[in-house]
């Protein structure tokens, strides 16, 4: 088979440029971080990433992040859906205000949501006598990534929804299609890429996240401790081979649990296309 | 024309800045730092730059950056260019004279009083009133009592924090170290929440309100008290606790990069002069020099001090056995 020539010229010097790009901005810097580990010996290695307390915080940052990015995906997704069908007034002030938790520092967000929800807190005041705290608790840890979530979800159902055609629901609902058959069958495998990449994006910032989280954890090794702080502290101890060691196991999950979110966004648009 | 005629006025008036500027010495100082000194350097640096000006007749500029000790000693460690480091705890300048071989090993000798111009300790402070009646350590590790301090593995005050509370145990119970223990173990069952930071655990017992007792440095309890009004806080003085040394020095590779030597060895001597001591003393660090100390006597109460290196073997030794990975810090959370 010959080789196919591309139709758009450059594409030699671009896909050059990329790859320079990327390596120079992603692919260095963590490259730097798995020649660090090199210094600890295979059965060190091993000794620090799998020390019950960095397990237990393993646990909870992946966990709380998933927890975070379904709670989102949902909620994310009612929000889209409301700002695109909807015209309601101060629709423009709603649409803003869910770029929010991009724009405010992480520890603000933290201290903030921490004055909510602690027990003497707008909040918190209200659930404590329930027998829920949020603050100082994993639940805490999940409001915070929650809230630095949601624009993720939002942000990338929206145009989708925003191109479907009125027309392909109206001829739906002709042919017969109820109105839970038509979001079901018509509506939803359309948005359902988008979800999942909102929902990878807000899962893969959450995993990520330090800043609002420690305000909000309480910190309490086994119990609140997540990740990054398992991070912070092995530095702090000048331990930088045994930070970059955790690091690397945080970075091969993300990356694992990323690929396969890609993998089956990739499967689904697959089945799409086969099932016209 | 117009931008260009603007250019030209600003190239003209900057030209005019250039040899005045180059007439007097205009040196620059940094100095790291650690959290709670942020109020302490800004008076000092207003009157060492006032102290050198008269003296030399060259204008220095000290700026300061505040931040978690360890974190700040990382920091020049991977090549901020510190003049003078000025840290919680000799442990991170340690490191800097280990990791980045900035320093001399013996670099804590160069100065009086272990290089601490001024030293602090360890206080309790408590809500007004004192509802759980709190007099001591052994008041904290009783059931229903919340203690709020910062997480030792992340916070130089912590450890101080933490040690003080461990050297009272020993002593309690003949240097029994399985009692010692066992008394930390269950101080730190009474903490509802671990900050990563001195400022954070402040803000969790004085604005959240969270805990009845508050492990703090005596400098940052009598702050929050002037702060926020003695009418909210009082000061418990345990029957024991630590000396705290936050030790300082010069870092000699980048004074003698950037010719800085002399006004920066000038700027930390000038710390253990009658006016560096009187700041020191004003912003509720210890005096150690003995005229100003006296003067001062009524604000600092007399506590029973231990040292570091009598009790624990220094730091370098303290950090291994308590605060490392498998610790006795560690071993609490991980039965």
């Amino acid at each position: 088979m010959a080789k196919q020539k591309n139709i758009l010229p450059g594409f030699n010097l671009s896909l050059g440029f990329t790859i320079f790009y990327l390596s120079l901005i992603v692919l260095i810097p963590l490259s730097a971080a798995f020649i660090k580990t090199t210094e600890l010996s295979i059965p060190e290695f091993w000794e620090v990433i799998t020390a019950p307390r960095v397990v237990a915080s393993y646990k909870l940052t992946f966990g709380a992040s998933f927890i975070a990015a379904i709670i989102n995906a949902a909620f994310g997704l009612l929000t889209a859906w409301v700002l695109v069908r909807y015209p309601f007034p101060g629709k423009k002030f709603i649409d803003a205000l869910v770029d929010l938790p991009f724009a405010l520092p992480t520890a603000v967000a933290g201290i903030a949501l921490t004055a909510v929800y602690s027990g003497n807190g707008w909040i918190g005041s209200w659930l404590e006598p329930l027998g829920i705290k949020v603050a100082f608790t994993p639940i805490g840890v999940v409001v915070a990534l929650t809230f630095i979530g949601l624009p993720f979800v939002v942000r990338t159902v929206q145009p989708v929804l925003e191109d479907l055609e009125a027309e392909t629901e109206e001829a739906a609902a002709s042919l017969g299609a109820n109105r839970w058959q038509t979001f079901s069958k018509i509506i939803f495998p359309a948005i359902w890429p988008a979800l999942l990449t909102g929902f990878a994006l807000a899962f893969a910032r959450a995993i990520g996240e330090y800043g609002s989280v420690i305000f909000i954890a309480g910190n309490m090794p086994m119990v609140s401790e997540i990740t990054p702080l398992i991070i912070i502290t092995k530095l702090e101890q000048y331990d930088y081979a045994g930070a970059t060691a955790v690091a690397v196991v945080m970075l091969v999950i993300s990356f694992l649990l990323l690929f396969a979110i890609n993998g089956l966004q990739w499967w689904s648009n697959r089945q799409r296309i086969a099932a016209r | 024309m117009q931008t260009f005629k603007y250019l030209k006025k600003a190239l003209l008036i900057s030209a005019l800045f250039v040899p005045l500027a180059s007439l007097a010495a205009e040196i620059t100082l940094l100095n790291v730092s650690y959290d709670p000194t942020r109020e302490l350097y800004q008076d000092y640096n207003a009157a060492f730059s006032k102290y050198w000006l008269a003296k030399s007749g060259d204008k220095v500029t000290i700026k300061t950056s505040h931040g978690g000790s360890g974190k700040q000693a990382r920091a020049v460690i991977d090549g901020l260019p510190a003049d003078v480091v000025t840290l919680a705890l000799s442990y991170d300048i340690d490191e800097i004279s280990a990791k980045a071989k900035l320093i001399p090993k013996n670099w804590q000798k160069r100065l009086t009083h272990n290089s601490s111009p001024y030293s602090s300790t360890i206080v309790l402070l408590v809500r007004k009133g004192n509802p759980k009646n709190i007099k001591d350590w052994s008041d904290l590790i009783k059931p229903g009592v919340s203690v709020i301090t910062p997480n030792p593995k992340t916070s130089g005050g912590a450890r101080w924090n933490y040690l003080a509370a461990y050297a009272y145990a020993l002593k309690q119970n003949n240097n029994d170290d399985a009692k010692a223990r066992e008394f930390v173990g269950k101080l730190f069952k009474n903490v509802p929440v671990l900050d990563s930071g001195a400022r954070g655990s402040t803000t969790t017992f004085v604005e959240r309100g969270i805990g009845d007792v508050f492990i703090s440095w005596e400098n940052e309890a009598f702050l929050a008290q002037k702060e926020l009004g003695p009418d909210k806080f009082e000061i418990v003085i345990p029957s024991l606790s630590i000396l705290a040394e936050p030790p300082i020095t010069i870092i000699d590779k980048t004074v003698d990069k950037r010719k800085t030597r002399t006004v920066a060895q000038a700027y930390l001597e000038y710390l253990y002069s009658e006016e560096g001591q009187e700041i020191a003393a004003k912003n509720y660090y210890r005096p150690t020099l003995a005229s100003v100390a006296a003067k001062y006597e009524k604000q600092f109460p007399k506590v029973n001090l231990i040292k570091i290196d009598d009790v624990f073997g220094g730091w370098q030794k303290a950090q291994k056995t308590h605060f490392s990975d498998g610790g006795t810090f560690d071993q609490i959370y991980q039965k």
